[in-house]
């Protein structure tokens, strides 16, 4: 186990030790103390290695992660997991607005609550949360998967592309273009799959699936008002 | 982007450490906001009493006979503490109207920061730190107090400019955001006879607060209305004599994180401000949910 303590080594040191870590490293446990909200934290790493971060952190925690798992056993600040490609990442706590935004691939836990915008312009990662998401969830949402245990706020999924959205509580309001869809055996298999790597205990035949009812994806004057 | 502080004690044996923890909590979010500094304390106050904090360019000429010259124009005694570019005129409640008016003929260029029984607010340009050792900050004591670091948006880099703001007696208010519909309201507000006196946004916001106040509204209704009135960005951090309300606007992109313990409840835009607070590990800490009116009183 390596450890970085904030409190006497810079974030620019934390980061650079992370990012220098490659396929091949024998250091594949840190442990990152005294996170104190600061930004940044954990951000652009590239290799297959286990971070704690022991707390809380500030804005764009684990940023464009790559292999890397992370794990904040306090709450994220706004933007958690942002642009991540692969690997995990799991909140303990709750996160801010902007929760894994535009991120391509990789799987990101939060087993509290996420703020506004959660998996805004999801470009194929999974997301799922144990508690409630805000409003304008998954926005423009293009690939990936996003599982919600409690409830969404509202305009989910407004002017969705092809991500699909799970929620087993209720849902505030569906954003433009968004519709509640079967769900098949397909969907079932893939929720299954989710819970178990998030490691929450719930029913795939609980929740139900929305997604794009695919009139916005070309202009047509018809839908004008809905834009 | 701004910061925003805020700390409400409930627990009276902290009431010494308002202004350290306070301090300690503005110049922490000193990089959302380099430009200005502000903050609203709210002491002990005496009913009988009204507290007028004056501001000055020229305090060494304003400040030096200005209790003197005061106490005779209102006829009653005045008496003054300054802090930097900073006084506080203590004088008796009844007065503090006449007192107001007296101030803009003996001093035209001194600038009214706020008036009331228990409120005190100092603001200035430059670094947070810089601004609270202008001011002692640190060592100030109180029952709760706001404060906000500035980058600049709407209006000049100013202490005109600067957060907080206080447009009735025992009320401010500090404001992440921008507002697009100030101008109107800072018209109609006008005609309504609240007292504006920049061009600024936020102490639009702040007027339209009390302007609802006045017509009877509690702090929550009239929060509730901004909801429907203000048009733009906020999160709003207000406070009153005995209270301490939050509200942001539907979109919330503007960040805002609350702790709170047996001890206090406390404000920050980013958790960072608040992780030196007594016993924050075990604080219960959320983010305020978007278009909902939060408040406490004393």
């Amino acid at each position: 186990m390596q450890k970085i303590d904030l409190a006497t080594q810079t974030l620019r040191e934390m980061n650079a030790t992370l990012q220098a870590q490659k396929d091949q490293t024998n250091a594949t446990q840190w442990d990152i103390e005294n996170p104190r909200g600061a930004h940044a934290i954990a951000v652009g790493l590239d290799a297959p290695i286990e971070v704690t971060v022991r707390g809380s952190t500030g804005y764009y925690c684990a940023g464009m992660n790559k292999q890397a798992t992370v794990h904040v056993t306090g709450s994220a600040g706004p933007g958690v997991a942002e642009n991540m490609m692969s690997g995990t990442v799991i909140i303990d706590g709750d996160a801010s607005q902007y929760a894994g935004a535009t991120g391509r691939g990789g799987l990101l836990v939060i087993k509290g609550n996420a703020a506004s915008r959660c998996g805004i312009s999801m470009k194929g990662i999974d997301i799922v949360v144990q508690g409630n998401i805000g409003h304008m969830s998954a926005f423009m949402g293009q690939a990936g998967n996003l599982v919600v245990c409690g409830d969404a706020g509202d305009a989910l999924g407004d002017s969705l592309y092809e991500a699909r959205l799970f929620v087993r509580g209720s849902v505030k309001s569906l954003g433009a273009d968004c519709v509640e869809k079967e769900v098949r055996p397909e969907h079932l298999e893939i929720l299954r799959d989710l819970l178990e790597r998030a490691g929450i205990d719930a029913k795939p035949e609980e929740f139900r699936r929305y997604g794009s009812a695919r009139k916005l994806y070309n202009f047509d004057v018809d839908n004008a008002a809905a834009y | 982007m701004c910061g925003i502080v805020g700390l409400f004690l409930k627990d009276k044996s902290l009431e010494p450490e308002l202004g350290k923890l306070l301090t300690d909590m503005l110049v922490t979010m000193t990089d959302r906001g380099p430009d200005s500094a502000g903050i609203a304390i709210y002491g002990n106050g005496d009913a009988a009493l009204s507290k007028l904090t004056v501001q000055s360019d020229q305090a060494d000429a304003d400040f030096a006979t200005l209790a003197a010259d005061l106490g005779a124009a209102i006829g009653a005694d005045v008496d003054l503490r300054r802090a930097d570019s900073h006084a506080v005129l203590s004088l008796p409640a009844d007065k503090a109207e006449h007192a107001r008016a007296a101030l803009a003929d003996l001093r035209p260029g001194l600038r009214v920061m706020s008036d009331g029984t228990n409120v005190e607010i100092y603001k200035a340009v430059g670094l947070p730190k810089d601004v609270a050792a202008r001011f002692n900050l640190a060592a100030m004591s109180g029952s709760h107090g706001i404060g906000h670091t500035r980058m600049a948006t709407e209006s000049a880099v100013t202490t005109q400019g600067a957060h907080p703001f206080s447009t009735g007696s025992d009320q401010c208010l500090v404001h992440n955001g921008s507002l697009s519909n100030h101008n109107n309201w800072r018209r109609k507000l006008r005609r309504e006879g609240v007292r504006i006196e920049s061009q600024n946004d936020t102490e639009v916001g702040a007027a339209y607060l009390t302007w609802k106040m006045q017509n009877g509204a509690s702090l929550g209704e009239a929060l509730e209305g901004t909801l429907e009135d203000l048009d733009g960005f906020f999160t709003f951090v207000v406070g009153t004599k005995d209270g301490f309300g939050v509200v942001r606007d539907p979109i919330a992109c503007k960040p805002a994180v609350m702790a709170e313990t047996d001890q206090y409840v406390a404000f920050g835009s980013e958790y960072r401000a608040l992780v030196n607070l007594p016993g924050i590990e075990t604080a219960r800490v959320w983010e305020p949910e978007p278009a909902t009116v939060y408040f406490w009183s004393h």
